[in-house]
């Protein structure tokens, strides 16, 4: 008893329940075939977890603030295609790829951010036309067809080799967890992302700079974006049109149902790695299962609501 | 003091012998420790303007929310033309036929005048709106309160404050009530449209209506009522027919008390004064007008008169909420350009603000008391790009003890916290940023007594140790008890400053309602 | 005369959508080498056709403060489902249709459902059940196939007295028969006084939630309506998640375009027509001026961020910083 309240200091209600929907999703998947819970499978999943998750932890610094950012799909895109753009221009390119790319992704976040902190326009609309320009640019840049710049050694390396065989994507994203885990819960800045997605004229009054810690936010949401770009871009050894399309929605559903609240100031980084988790071990159990792609897509949706009915008491919009 | 002609007060006197419209028997309220009514009977008949009075918290707005169905009693009964009534929502009173009039304006800002006049139930066949109609209805209503040059078509988002005030009462008409509760409803309205509003309620009584007047002026309601009702401390303390009291006979009605506040002793100022804030020829937009005034380390200045006179707006000014403020502001002698409460809380200038709505605009609720504390200065902690979190609670600590806030421990939530006890958390948070010049809007609104006394004997704490307050309370017995001075607001600017002795009850009320050098000058004021 | 300065001032916004759009397409039937052709109007105009009905759709959730991500997959669910059902006699086919109908409008009012008693927010909602509608599309047509009534497609794509197309003619009855009623009725104003100002319009005796089931459920049906015509100008059904999600977010950017804000209770669908009208021209329009077509997403990108950051003049005109957290 006393352990499970310990337990509870560090991981919340919704978190819970998602822990034990991937419990139950395994041992349900068990039956169907062993594989389900071997070690492998499980790896498997936490690698290809890593590019889905990545992006998560960034939509969840926007969705703390109570915003989105619907810019996702070309900044990964974006991501892949500069890092193995840059690296095919000689030595120096592939050793400044993946900067290169992280800068890219920086600099379309702050964008995002200036949008919405000094012009006030809503996020959602903002980071649309974001998503539609980058979209632009990047269609120009590629002319519309696949690029035929292969990604770097590094970019390979971080996507899908592995360390003690522990994959190096997974590391990169348990790294990054850390760090935005580091961010938000003892850092001055945490405490102010938490505090505008709870009351933005309270923080204002007192005296936080509230416009600079949008910016920041969205700014950390485009490099989050760039770097899962990277890392897909490794993984497949190249970039491709369209490569970030999957992963806006997925994106969001994880950070909602790891206990974020789409309308600010509640969620953990463990919520959001778990949520991404669940998502992926989802989908990858419903294709290894051969359910037919419309099964899919349905089971992915009823599970979202159900989750939210049960677990979303907090996140009800009247309160 | 103006006479009722002969003839109505005939009519008045018939009127008053028929039995009451509405009537209240036994009502209470509470809301969590603070009692707002007491076991109050009230009736009104129709065909009468029956004027309520009493000052800021003395039970007025609870008895109409209660009446509007907008919250319900927790003890007593009412009747409504002889039966037993009970509402649960405001639709439920319109209804019944009783329509209130509120200041908080009940129109949705984007849709037309017509359409807002007919919200609900607009003139048309099988849920289909015939617009022809609507217009004729919303046009004969504006006629009916003197406003035919507001076209019906014009967004409401696009009126003027006084017009949209207009509107709200054409929209309550358009409901034929028999009772129409009007709270405040000249404050916002321009001389002009407050003739208007005259003769439309003198209209009304005649038809048979009842009215229920609240107002904090005194000439109109010499003017429009019948009856009189004084409320003070949740109580009615006194009906009566109009007339039959002085205006100075009601204002001590109103300003009469059962219980006396402790407060701290007034130190007697020997020092000469060192003025830490000095406002010169402050003004922004129409709301404040040309404040000078000025705050010495150690002193308490209430800033009095009744709600909305521009006190919320100086002390916003102040922190550098407002954009296009014109004036001086000098700290410690030196003048400061505050553009952000950033800057505001900075060293160099060290002004911190308690706002008026300490549940969104004072604190964030959901976040623990810890959050909350060190938000506004949790950049002294920093050690490494770290929150230090052992000197973070060392102070927080101190702070807590200090104000000896009741909490489990610092990780409570605030929103689980009594409303004292989240004052003193904001107040908390505040004094962590080591400001020396503290604004107060209000801070013991909504508070137990206990707490009060408190924080009172805070603030004299806090003045002995070098701190300017600046302190805008809605509580005259506050301003007189904790003050070394008091500027009385009225119109955004300062009416009279008052101090030393006389800081006394008479003085506020009397310029708060501008009744103490021209007794009819707010009228005037009103229509430019 | 006051009576035209307050119309024109009220509906500035669409009035101008549709200058922009009479603008670009006047440049566009000038300068463009296929001019006045009957057959390219007719398919410029059901390119439009569809984009602006899902935009009516949207309009109507955005209306009461909500967003419908869920517009562009109701749009692709009902197109696999008329490909399926709008076939046969000519009795099959109008059965078909109201079945079409059906879906799209109870797909709407489950998102009300659960927006209004799940007290979900409508982005999470209208994600979720997204998913579910493409789902069900692609349970219908796991490839894309089926067939539709063709001498009724042919009919409604192509054009009437020679030179007016069909699809416009469609557009304004859908106008007529549920936005111009939607306008005219108290559900309606109900509508935009929820999305305006709630709390007033509790005061004031409104029934918030029947509002917005309206809404929703309106929403839906609308959105079955562009499914089922973009049936009819494909022949066929194709359950393509991106397709969906791409007309959905076109349709919102249309919306911002037409001049209805995305805080609820202002606008109205005909702007938004104009919005996906401009929208489709924008491509065209590109391929006049002989830019290459891998400009198009660019310029379509910068347009709608210069639409929306138009309206962010407001902000720095606020004389109390505070009103920007509003």
């Amino acid at each position: 008893m006393m352990r499970l309240r310990a337990l509870g200091r560090y991981i919340d209600r919704p978190s819970l329940i998602a822990v034990g929907v991937i419990v139950l999703l395994l041992l349900v998947g068990s039956f169907y075939s062993n594989n389900f819970i071997s070690p492998t499978y499980l790896l498997q999943q936490l690698q290809i977890g890593a590019f889905l998750g990545i992006i998560a932890i960034g939509v969840l610094m926007v969705v703390l603030l109570g915003h989105v950012d619907l810019s996702i799909p070309w900044v990964v895109t974006m991501g892949g295609m500069m890092a193995t753009a840059a690296g095919n221009l000689g030595p120096g390119g592939t050793a400044l790829a993946i900067p290169f790319a992280l800068l890219c992704g920086l600099i379309v976040g702050t964008v995002n951010g200036l949008g919405v902190a000094v012009l006030r326009i809503p996020s959602m609309i903002f980071t649309l036309g974001v998503n539609a320009v980058v979209q632009g640019l990047m269609v120009l840049y590629t002319g519309g067809y696949a690029p035929q710049d292969r990604a770097t050694g590094l970019m390979q390396w971080l996507a899908g080799e592995r360390i003690l065989g522990v994959p190096n994507a997974t590391l990169v994203w348990l790294l990054l967890a850390l760090l935005a885990g580091f961010i938000l819960r003892l850092t001055p800045l945490g405490r102010y992302i938490f505090a505008i997605g709870n009351r933005e004229r309270a923080a204002y009054l007192s005296g936080v700079d509230t416009r600079l810690v949008l910016i920041f936010s969205f700014a950390a949401a485009g490099m989050c974006s760039a770097l899962a770009g990277v890392m897909l871009a490794g993984y497949s050894r190249m970039a491709y049109q369209a490569m970030g399309d999957p992963y806006l929605l997925p994106a969001i559903a994880g950070v909602v149902i790891g206990g974020a609240n789409v309308l600010g100031g509640r969620g953990t980084v463990l919520g959001t790695v778990i949520g991404s988790l669940l998502i992926t071990i989802l989908l990858s159990m419903l294709s290894v299962m051969q359910v037919p792609d419309s099964a899919r897509q349905i089971a992915y949706g009823v599970i979202i609501i159900v989750m939210m009915l049960i677990s979303g008491r907090e996140m009800r919009t009247s309160a | 003091m103006s006479m009722t002609p002969i003839d109505t007060n005939a009519r008045r006197i018939r009127e008053l012998s028929q039995a009451p419209f509405l009537q209240l028997s036994g009502i209470s309220k509470r809301y969590g420790g603070v009692t707002a009514l007491n076991s109050v009977n009230f009736a009104c008949r129709r065909g009468a303007v029956h004027a309520v009075l009493g000052e800021n918290g003395a039970g007025k707005s609870t008895l109409i929310k209660i009446i509007t169905g907008v919250v319900r009693p927790d003890d007593g009964h009412m009747l409504l033309d002889g039966q037993a009534v009970s509402f649960a929502t405001p639709a439920d009173a319109m209804r019944n036929g009783i329509v209130g009039i509120f200041q908080e304006l009940s129109l949705i800002p984007d849709l037309s005048v017509e359409a807002n006049i007919c919200l609900t139930s607009p003139p048309g066949q099988l849920g289909f709106i015939n617009f022809a109609a609507q217009r004729r209805f919303a046009k004969n209503l504006l006629d009916r309160v003197g406003c035919g040059d507001i076209h019906p078509g014009e967004l409401v988002r696009n009126l003027s404050l006084s017009r949209k005030q207009m509107v709200e009462i054409a929209k309550a008409l358009g409901r034929r009530a028999r009772l129409i509760v009007l709270d405040e409803a000249t404050s916002a309205l321009t001389g002009e449209d407050v003739k208007k509003v005259y003769s439309l309620i003198e209209r009304l009584r005649n038809e048979g209506v009842a009215i229920l007047y609240i107002s904090h002026r005194m000439h109109e309601i010499a003017h429009l009522a019948d009856e009189c009702s004084v409320f003070r401390n949740g109580q009615n303390v006194a009906t009566f027919a109009n007339g039959e009291h002085t205006d100075s006979e009601i204002v001590r009605m109103m300003i009469g008390r059962d219980f006396k506040h402790v407060f701290p002793e007034k130190p007697v100022r020997t020092k000469a004064p060192r003025p830490a804030l000095e406002i010169e020829h402050l003004s922004w937009a129409d709301r404040i007008k040309d404040v000078s005034l000025s705050v010495d380390a150690g002193e308490i200045v209430g800033l009095g008169g009744l709600d909305g006179q521009g006190q919320r707006e100086l002390f916003l000014a102040l922190f550098g909420v407002l954009r296009g403020v014109t004036g001086t502001v000098r700290v410690n002698g030196a003048s400061v350009t505050v553009s952000s409460p950033r800057k505001a809380k900075s060293k160099a200038v060290g002004i911190a603000l308690v706002p008026e709505d300490r549940k969104t605009e004072g604190l964030i609720l959901p976040m623990t008391v810890r959050d909350n504390m060190s938000l506004a200065s949790i950049g002294r902690y920093v050690q490494r790009l770290m929150i230090d979190r052992a000197s973070e609670n060392a102070e927080i600590g101190r702070q807590v003890e200090r104000m000896s806030i009741k909490a489990a421990n610092t990780d409570v939530v605030v929103g689980t916290l009594s409303g004292g006890n989240q004052q003193k958390v904001l107040i908390g948070k505040w004094l962590m940023t080591g400001a020396r010049i503290l604004l107060l809007n209000d801070p013991t609104r909504g508070i137990d007594v206990g707490t009060k006394q408190e924080i009172y004997a805070l603030m004299r704490k806090l003045a002995d140790e070098g701190t300017a307050i600046l302190f805008y309370s809605t509580d005259y017995d506050e301003l007189i008890g904790c003050c070394d001075r008091v500027a009385i607001f009225y119109d955004g600017a300062v009416r009279r400053e008052l101090d030393g002795d006389n800081i006394v009850e008479h003085n506020i009320v009397a310029a708060s309602l501008a009744l103490d050098a021209a007794a009819h000058s707010d009228e005037g004021k009103a229509a430019k | 005369m006051t009576n035209v300065r307050i119309w024109l001032a009220q509906n500035y916004a669409p009035i101008l959508a549709g200058l922009v759009f009479a603008a670009m397409f006047a440049t566009y039937a000038t300068k463009g080498s296929a001019g006045w052709q009957v057959a390219v109007l007719d398919t410029a105009a059901n390119k439009a056709v569809a984009l602006a009905l899902i935009s009516m759709a949207q309009t109507l959730v955005i209306i009461t403060r909500g967003v419908d991500l869920s517009a562009g997959m109701i749009f692709i669910m009902t197109n696999c489902i008329a490909s399926a059902l709008v076939t046969g006699t000519p009795g099959d086919v109008a059965l078909g249709i109201c079945g079409v109908l059906l879906a799209g409008a109870l797909a709407g009012l489950c998102n009300g459902l659960l927006v209004v008693f799940g007290r979900l927010p409508s982005i999470i909602v209208t994600l979720a059940t997204g998913s579910i509608y493409s789902g069900i599309a692609l349970a219908i047509r796991p490839t894309p196939g089926g067939s539709i009534d063709e001498d009724l497609a042919d009919f409604l794509t192509s054009h009437l007295f020679g030179a007016i197309p069909t699809s416009l003619v469609l557009l304004l009855a859908v106008v007529l028969l549920v936005w111009v009623p939607f306008r005219m009725s108290v559900v309606g104003r109900h509508c935009y006084a929820a999305g305006s100002a709630e709390s007033a319009a509790y005061m004031s005796g409104v029934s918030v939630s029947r509002a917005k089931l309206v809404a929703y459920t309106l929403s839906g049906l609308l959105s079955g309506i562009a499914g089922l015509f973009v049936t009819f100008v494909t022949y066929s059904g194709d359950a393509g998640a991106t397709i969906g999600g791409a007309y959905t977010l076109n349709s919102i950017a249309a919306v911002v375009i037409g001049g209805t804000s995305l805080y609820g209770g202002a606008g109205g669908a005909i702007g938004s027509i104009f919005g996906a009208f401009t929208l489709r021209t924008i491509d065209d329009l590109l391929l006049a001026f002989g830019l290459p077509p891998l400009w198009q997403p660019l310029f379509q990108g910068i347009v709608l961020l210069g639409a929306v950051s138009l309206g962010a003049v407001r902000i720095f005109r606020l004389r109390n910083r505070m009103e920007v957290f509003q």
